[in-house]
């Protein structure tokens, strides 16, 4: 069975549907691509896998568990994180705490124990630190841990996103545009750091993205949506070169 | 009397008004919501404490106990009955709300103890402190000073430098994303309003001592002031409700000394319009970007 199983997916504002009847199967280690001309319901399904709107209809289903209609906190602890379309860091909290944001859940102590500052408080937070700090060189951002990270520049500010999401220890990672408005060099540094971050914490990672050179450049399957329908699905190549895909993004 | 004596006094009343300052400001930050009952908590809290010590005979220290667990209860409370079901009403009904709350509790506490003043025990025996025959210093304004100053430093350090304290800035700055990263949000909030409320006993207590007598509206001068000062020092902004609190206790003790009693309040809002003139966030509050 698939990681993530996306059943007859739908949701409709008022009288909109703005997605409908949307499945996909994602496989454990898979780099997944959902496509789409703009407005095509991309982001929307990414909000119902993560909890932000509940589906109308369908189900979603991560390893075997159904997340079906649960809360954002409850699938983040059922392992799903993800990163924004428009970056939304914690801009006035240090690089470090960011991540350290992200390991909340992971290393726990007590509000009593951290008002008085007990041992166990002091030996939690010190792990908290080293861990932190150890994602962050995955990214080359431990020379930056104590910058603001609204002070960071947009590339560093986007891979900060992907090290706060990974904090949570995820087994899907999310990834909304990860390559919008970065330059031809900083979206090649992107492709390798997105393989690197699947192959170094055999991650499964499933991303919107307009930028067609990495999408065919990195994922191996995609969906393409058009309208809130899925327009075609399968193998990178074979869905690329589908007409009915060249005519929903170029025209007639 | 000597200025420094009037100073102190001064830094002693804007130590209580930062306390509550506190309160209205971290609940801003998190909850982007005007709690106005915050002032009636001091009042709640005065008087478990005078019930304890006056009425129970308890010990001061059992007693100031008992007032802090009152209210930190009382504000979780309050929060999970009159404002969480409203997270996602407008602002004004939110308001209206608390504006309700607290005249509930006045009304509560009326009901209960009468609209007499009654006189606030006085749990510590402290002798003033002469230090010459012009300055002598009142033990219970340092005693105010002192314990705001440690309230102070914890409070920074829990904030900045503990998991719950990250918790409340990364709500505080986006709820959305926070809840994406697996933190609980209801349970952060609540957190602020226990928080917010035990500074509050705290400040009751030192409103007892200070003053000698507390009624049903005790609470409602100090809580706009403190809202004030809040405001003067930014909302939103915690070293700035310290910072709001402090400045507004001084002014108005040494306009009270030198300008006119009268007059002081007036003196105390002028400078609050003044400043939001020149600096409509406040003191040490954040410029806007507005997003186009």
């Amino acid at each position: 069975m698939a990681l993530l199983e996306i059943k007859n997916l739908g949701i409709s504002f008022g009288g909109l549907h703005a997605v409908d009847n949307f499945n996909a199967s994602v496989e454990k280690g898979c780099l997944y691509g959902l496509i789409g001309p703009n407005g095509a319901g991309k982001t929307t399904v990414f909000n119902m896998v993560t909890g932000v709107y509940k589906p109308t209809c369908g189900t979603i289903h991560l390893d075997g568990k159904n997340l079906t209609g649960k809360n954002s906190i409850q699938i983040n602890k059922q392992g799903i994180a993800r990163t924004f379309q428009n970056i939304r860091l914690f801009s006035n909290m240090s690089v470090l705490d960011n991540v350290k944001l992200g390991l909340q859940n992971q290393i726990k102590y007590s509000v009593a124990q951290g008002i008085f500052h007990s041992r166990s408080y002091k030996r939690k937070e010190k792990e908290m630190d080293e861990k932190a700090i150890s994602i962050l060189k995955v990214f080359g951002l431990e020379n930056e841990y104590n910058y603001l990270a609204s002070n960071l520049p947009y590339g560093k500010q986007r891979k900060l996103e992907i090290a706060r999401a990974l904090a949570t220890t995820p087994k899907l990672l999310l990834l909304d545009e990860p390559a919008a408005g970065m330059n031809p060099n900083e979206t090649g540094e992107l492709m390798d750091t997105i393989r690197f971050v699947r192959d170094e914490f055999d991650m499964t990672i499933l991303l919107i993205e307009h930028d067609m050179k990495l999408v065919a450049g990195i994922c191996e399957r995609i969906s393409v949506l058009n309208f809130g329908t899925e327009l075609a699905s399968g193998k990178t190549e074979q869905v690329l070169n589908d007409p009915r895909v060249i005519t929903a993004y170029l025209g007639e | 009397m000597s200025f420094i004596s009037n100073l102190i006094n001064g830094l002693s009343l804007g130590s209580m008004y930062a306390l509550i300052a506190l309160g209205y400001t971290m609940v801003y930050g998190i909850a982007k919501m005007l709690n106005f009952a915050h002032g009636d908590v001091i009042m709640v809290g005065a008087f478990t404490m005078f019930t304890a010590a006056a009425t129970l005979k308890f010990s001061p220290a059992i007693s100031i106990i008992a007032g802090i667990i009152v209210c930190t209860l009382l504000g979780v409370i309050i929060e999970k009955i009159a404002y969480k079901p409203l997270r996602k009403a407008s602002p004004l009904t939110v308001l209206i709300t608390a504006i309700g709350v607290s005249y509930f509790l006045q009304s509560l506490a009326l009901l209960i103890f009468g609209s007499n003043q009654k006189s606030f025990p006085m749990l510590f025996n402290f002798e003033p402190i002469r230090v010459n025959e012009d300055l002598i210093l009142k033990s219970d304004s340092l005693m105010t000073m002192g314990v705001t100053i440690l309230i102070m430093v914890a409070l920074t350090l829990f904030i900045n430098k503990t998991k719950t304290g990250r918790a409340m800035l990364a709500v505080s700055e986006d709820k959305g994303a926070a809840e994406l990263m697996g933190v609980n949000v209801n349970k952060t909030i609540s957190i602020t309003f226990a928080i917010g409320s035990s500074l509050a006993a705290v400040a009751g207590l030192f409103f007892g001592l200070t003053y000698g007598f507390i009624g049903p509206y005790t609470g409602a001068m100090p809580g706009i002031k403190a809202f004030v000062a809040a405001v003067l020092g930014g909302i939103g902004n915690i070293p700035g409700a310290m910072l709001g609190g402090i400045l507004l206790g001084v002014i108005e003790n040494l306009s009270k000394a030198y300008i006119s009693t009268e007059l002081s309040d007036a003196i105390v809002f002028a400078v609050l319009i003044i400043v939001l003139l020149v600096k409509p966030t406040g003191l040490m509050g954040k410029k806007i970007n507005e997003k186009v």
